[in-house]
């Protein structure tokens, strides 16, 4: 019934397949709950924070003056049911531990020095950039090993940086996709505090999500700082890496907060293509149309969208398998463990490994 | 009622079943002008054998069933007009062959346009399907269902409904029937020569069962593509104009149009010629086989082809059309429905100058154009009337418009095409009442218990 | 009622009829060209009123200044003849018409007139014309190309008007009493077709191409030069304004650009075939276009340069596919810039 140009690429609709799981399908229930035709429940709560917050349907829908909106109504919207206390037990869960821990992983601030130790990486003191690794880098698994990989890159890049250690606090990016605009403000205030205090002029980011906060909203709220991805800093010194020849065939797969939320699709792919005889395979889902990992809107952390065969995640590494690649790589570390487990759950990691691009580079000398 | 729902969650899964209030509203109503109806369920089958377990719950129990592919309709086929289920058969959407030979594809109902065009583009690269100028989330089925047309149905013999090569069905009794080839051979190439079961489908806007497979016709895809949009100022002249230009068979899609804005198009038609060819030799002798044949029109400068620079082209060459998206909300508010009327090409002035009758009367913003399906057999002709889905006044004149429209295409000798209830009351009340006997009479036959999509094509109320 | 100003004696006494004899659309004989000569003397109807394909050539041709394509429009639109068919022609006329959504701004010299020309704005730019003030629109377009309706009248009914939107809303408040135009058909309006109608120019047009030569040669020190053949595609309208055709030549040398020698340049140009196409003569329009681009290409030329946003929309493509890469002049020197 929505117009739906922006259906086939859309993770929620792939997964429910109900109308109402769509950017169209979310507009007129949107407008016909504000209208008071409609009551918000728990069905509506699960409709609209099982948006993803990936940005396919901006891209694709066929409205100007509409399409680049969509996002933000949808983002609103949940502010709205949040406010009401309409949130399903999942974000609910989420978005307290943000509040009360400040991370969702329920883990003490003392803990996000331990994805360094043993690199021997210096605290910040007025180095050219801040590395900045958020919380999945300080606390999930796959993005500790993704952090210490990126850093070690941007040391055999000669980018001079420091790190924060246990004093870094989360960027807040995905708590506000999950529709807690207040708390993202507070934890984007604090952390624009720190750096700002700090006298930190440039951040490279390893997540693109936090890359996208700092990037576009932290200046209004009172950051002073350049932000860029950390696929950004290295394209412009991939020379310095010199990496070896290989036969290996790569897909990559586009992060929808590096790709269509901030329009960068070639500094990643200028990193697989400074790799001699590398052969880089695009999934017929490219660039702005990219399907998403699924990790975005906070459902990284609560799981809101469940699993199974339609999970666009496990549609994502079909993909990727299709094409004969024998690696897909990543550039984000939500990215990296959502498709990980996907290749899992698809019995396909005899033939199909997830990397993120810092591992797949410094595996290259 | 909670026997049933349990019963629909047997057969789909809990997943695939909703009853809740968001699904109930969003699939209770269409973007048209039609008032909402409401279903009790809504249903998403992933198989024939679930689509034939519902149908036979449905019959047994009396619920009515309203199958819907994309739901684009606009004149609200896909809503429930008595309650009962919607059939969302968009999970069933595998393409299960194409035959490169043959010139044919079988796909599950569900299949959208967008799907197929992006598979065989892929995939299949000599070969096309025709494609309605509609979002690409329409489906194979659903455009079948109402007798849809493309940008094939000029060169390509005619309605996509003439297209398809075979159906699978299942009947509202529960049976599961395959029509055409397919039902005595392993292969979907043709209708013919058995009897026509597939026309008990076709057109009948899902009241006589629920199609599950659609065999359809393929064509050969040719690589260059231009298009000529040819400009006249009297609209008398463009029956012939068309006649003359489709005699020639050397265009693909032709279509006509007019519109009051931009001020520079009023009172001007634009008739539009795709050609595809093979090579830059075929594609100048097609464009001067088409110039030549209005050549007394050029000689008297009358009319003439508009030199068009190659960056409008590519938006005119688009199939589908996208801009059809944006004029459909020219008004803000996103409101938008239309009235096609099948007719000779002859009706084509009658038609122009009854709609802008209609849109001065009304007061209502308008586009008209038309389609030519088959060799000039026919068009499709449209009276298109976007609106402000917020104003409740104007979606009552769009409203008086649109069957203004209705009653005008009747009167000139058309016919209008996939119309909601009132338009089909307007067609009954004329038809011959032979050929109104006998629709009911299969009516009944085919449907005993009368769950599907019922409301349609009644002639008593 | 502004008259045309020529003297029908000049013509009558002319012995080579050169306006038809050189045309390179028609075959008259000599005896035939006197009789269409006279024929349009008298405002008769005859074979050229049909025949021509409005490429403007023949007011170059004339050796007298004498406007006899001036003169063919005029007895086109006595004599109810329209070379385009007329729906279009209507079009055009409603869609090329001022809007009256003229917006006052502050210019300073230099000011650069881009007609209605409004997707040509990207490229008044970088070291070599960012600082300049640009005017655009419909309300200061000036309808030259009403030539190629046989719309004289349109001309005179907008001209008057236009001239003055410029000069109340742009060239009086901002002190400036030139105006460079980007395109030879506005330059051609001012300085050939307004005097030979009798309408007055308060300003003084500067050729694009004058302009550009001098800036380039202020930045001549930081030109790069880009060692490319270049094919010139010269425009109908530059037939008003011969004389700037060296332009080209002093400004290709200053980038470093070779202007190819081949037929269809200088005098013997042709008509990018966009107004032939609008006449309905597709063959015509079409062999044009291959001999031309064919010229282009053996002339050794791997560029196709362009001054006529209009003949760039007609020519760009098969330029393109024929392995030249169309530009336009303003780009050109850009790229030689770096910018």
């Amino acid at each position: 019934m929505p117009l739906n140009y922006a259906d086939f690429n859309c993770p929620s609709y792939l997964q429910y397949r109900f109308e109402s799981f769509t950017a169209g399908g979310r507009m007129w229930l949107i407008r016909a709950w504000q209208q008071g035709e409609i009551k918000a429940g728990e069905r509506l709560a699960q409709i609209l924070f099982t948006c993803v917050t990936c940005k396919n349907c901006v891209q694709t829908c066929a409205m100007p003056g509409i399409r680049e909106q969509l996002v933000d109504i949808f983002m609103a919207a949940k502010g709205e049911l949040v406010e009401q206390g309409l949130v399903p037990p999942s974000i609910r869960d989420y978005l307290k531990a943000m509040q009360t821990h400040g991370n969702p992983y329920k883990r003490p601030d003392a803990e996000r020095a331990r994805w360094a130790e043993g690199l021997d990486l210096p605290r910040y003191s007025g180095q050219a950039y801040l590395f900045y690794v958020g919380d999945e880098g300080a606390f999930d698994e796959l993005g500790i090993g993704m952090a210490r990989s990126v850093a070690r890159l941007l040391g055999q890049a000669g980018v001079d940086f420091g790190i924060l250690g246990e004093a870094e606090t989360s960027d807040g990016n995905d708590v506000r996709a999950a529709g807690e605009e207040g708390l993202a403000r507070a934890l984007a205030e604090t952390l624009t505090a720190k750096l700002n205090d700090l006298g930190v002029k440039k951040v490279v980011t390893l997540s693109p999500h936090a890359f996208n906060i700092m990037k576009t909203d932290y200046p209004a709220w009172g950051g002073a700082f350049a932000v860029e991805h950390w696929t950004q800093v290295v394209a412009r010194r991939v020379r310095a890496l010199a990496p070896a020849e290989t036969a290996l065939k790569v897909a990559f797969h586009d992060p929808c907060y590096l790709g269509r939320w901030q329009g960068e699709y070639e500094a990643p792919r200028a990193l697989l293509r400074a790799v001699p005889g590398l052969t880089l395979l695009e999934m017929p889902r490219n660039r702005q149309n990219a399907l998403c990992c699924g990790g975005g809107g906070g459902n990284f952390f609560t799981d809101i969208l469940g699993h199974g065969g339609d999970q666009a995640a496990r549609v994502r590494v079909r993909e990727a398998a299709e094409t004969g690649a024998a690696v897909l790589a990543v550039a984000c570390p939500l990215c990296l463990k959502m498709l990980d487990d996907a290749v899992k759950a698809e019995g396909l990691d005899d033939r199909l490994a997830v990397r993120d691009l810092a591992t797949l580079l410094l595996a290259m000398r | 009622m909670n026997d049933i729902h349990d019963e629909l969650v047997r057969i789909v899964g809990a997943a695939y079943v909703s009853r809740a209030g968001e699904e109930l509203y969003l699939y209770g109503r269409d973007q048209g002008v039609q008032p909402p109806g409401r279903p009790d369920y809504v249903v998403l089958p992933a198989t024939t054998e679930e689509v034939r377990r519902i149908v036979l719950l449905a019959g047994e129990n009396g619920v009515p069933v309203v199958p819907m592919g994309g739901g684009l309709v606009l004149s609200g086929l896909t809503v429930p007009l008595k309650g009962g289920i919607v059939l969302d058969m968009k999970r069933m959407n595998r393409i299960l062959e194409v035959n490169e030979l043959s010139h044919y594809c079988v796909v599950e109902a569900g299949t959208t346009q967008g799907a197929l065009q992006a598979y065989l583009a892929r995939r299949h690269p000599a070969l096309k399907h025709s494609v309605p100028d509609a979002p690409p989330v329409a489906t194979i089925a659903g455009n079948v269902a109402i007798h849809g047309s493309g940008h094939l149905s000029q060169s390509e013999g005619g309605f996509h409904s003439e297209m398809v090569t075979g159906l699978e069905v299942v009947l509202p009794t529960g049976e599961v029937c395959r029509l055409g080839s397919c039902s005595t051979v392993d292969k979907w190439f043709s209708r013919a020569p058995l009897p026509d079961l597939a026309g008990l489908f076709l057109g009948w806007n899902g009241t006589t069962g629920v199609i599950t497979k659609v065999g359809m016709k393929l064509f050969p895809s040719f690589p260059l593509k231009d298009v000529l949009m040819f400009m006249t100022e009297d609209i008398d002249a463009v029956p012939e104009v068309i006649s003359r230009i489709v005699s020639t068979e050397m265009g693909e899609d032709i279509t006509f149009f007019v519109t009051p804005k931009p001020a520079y198009f009023d009172g001007f038609q634009m008739t539009n010629v795709h050609i595809v060819a093979r090579t830059p030799r075929e594609m100048k002798l097609r464009q001067a086989l088409v110039r030549e044949s209005v050549q007394p029109y050029l000689d008297r400068k009358e009319a003439g082809f508009l030199p068009l620079p190659a960056h409008m082209k590519v938006n005119l060459l688009a199939a589908p059309q996208k801009s059809l998206s944006e004029f459909a909300d020219i008004r803000k508010g996103g409101g938008f429905e239309y009235v096609g009327s099948i007719m000779p090409v002859e009706s084509i002035p009658g038609a122009y100058r009854a709609g802008l009758g209609i849109a001065a009367r009304n007061g209502v913003t308008y586009s008209m154009g038309a389609r030519v399906v088959g060799r000039g057999h026919a068009v499709m002709f449209y009276y298109a009337f976007p609106f402000n889905r917020a104003d409740e006044a104007e979606l009552q004149s769009v409203r008086h418009a649109l069957e203004a429209a209705n009653r005008a295409a009747l009167d000139l000798g058309g016919i209008p095409w996939k119309t909601e209830v009132a338009g089909q009351r307007m067609i009954l009340a004329r038809m011959d009442p032979a050929t109104v006997a006998l629709m009911e009479r299969l009516r009944a036959l085919l449907d005993p218990n009368g769950i599907m999509n019922p409301g349609n094509w009644e002639v008593a109320p | 009622m502004t008259e045309l100003r020529w003297n029908p004696d000049i013509c009558a006494a002319c012995e080579t009829v050169d306006c038809l004899e050189k045309c390179q659309y028609v075959r008259y004989s000599p005896e035939q060209a006197r009789g269409e000569r006279d024929r349009l003397i008298r405002g008769e109807e005859t074979a050229i009123l049909t025949d021509c394909v409005t490429c403007y050539a023949c007011e170059e041709y004339c050796p007298h200044h004498n406007h006899p394509f001036y003169l063919i429009v005029e007895r086109q639109e006595e004599l109810g003849i329209h070379p385009v068919p007329k729906p279009i022609e209507k079009s055009q006329v409603l869609m090329m018409g001022p809007k009256g959504r003229i917006v006052p701004e502050a210019v300073r010299t230099p000011v650069i007139n881009l007609c209605y020309f409004p997707m040509m704005k990207g490229a008044i730019r970088g070291r070599l014309l960012g600082d300049a003030s640009v005017i655009v629109g419909s309300d200061i377009f000036c309808n030259l190309m009403f030539l190629h309706f046989a719309r004289n009248s349109t001309i005179r009914e907008r001209l008057p008007q236009m001239i003055r939107n410029i000069m109340t809303h742009y060239l009086t408040p901002g002190g400036v009493d030139e105006l460079v135009c980007y395109h030879d058909e506005c330059y051609g309006t001012y300085t050939s077709w307004a005097p030979a109608f009798g309408i007055d120019v308060p300003f003084r047009p500067v050729h694009f191409f004058d302009f550009l030569n001098r800036r380039l040669e202020a930045l001549a020190g930081q030109i790069k030069p880009l060692g490319l053949k270049a094919a010139y595609q010269r425009p109908c309208s530059n037939r008003l304004c011969p004389e700037t055709d060296a332009w080209v030549d002093a400004i290709f040398e200053k980038i470093g650009v070779e202007r190819t020698e081949r037929e269809f340049d200088h005098g013997n140009a042709l008509c990018c075939g966009g107004v032939m196409e609008a006449q309905q003569r597709f063959e015509l329009a079409e062999s044009n276009r291959e001999r031309n681009i064919a010229d282009m290409k053996a002339s050794g030329a791997t560029m196709a340069v362009f001054n006529c946003p209009f003949c760039f929309f007609t020519l760009a493509e098969k330029a393109a596919q024929a392995g030249l890469m169309p530009v336009m002049m303003s780009d050109l020197c850009h790229m030689a810039l770096g910018d």
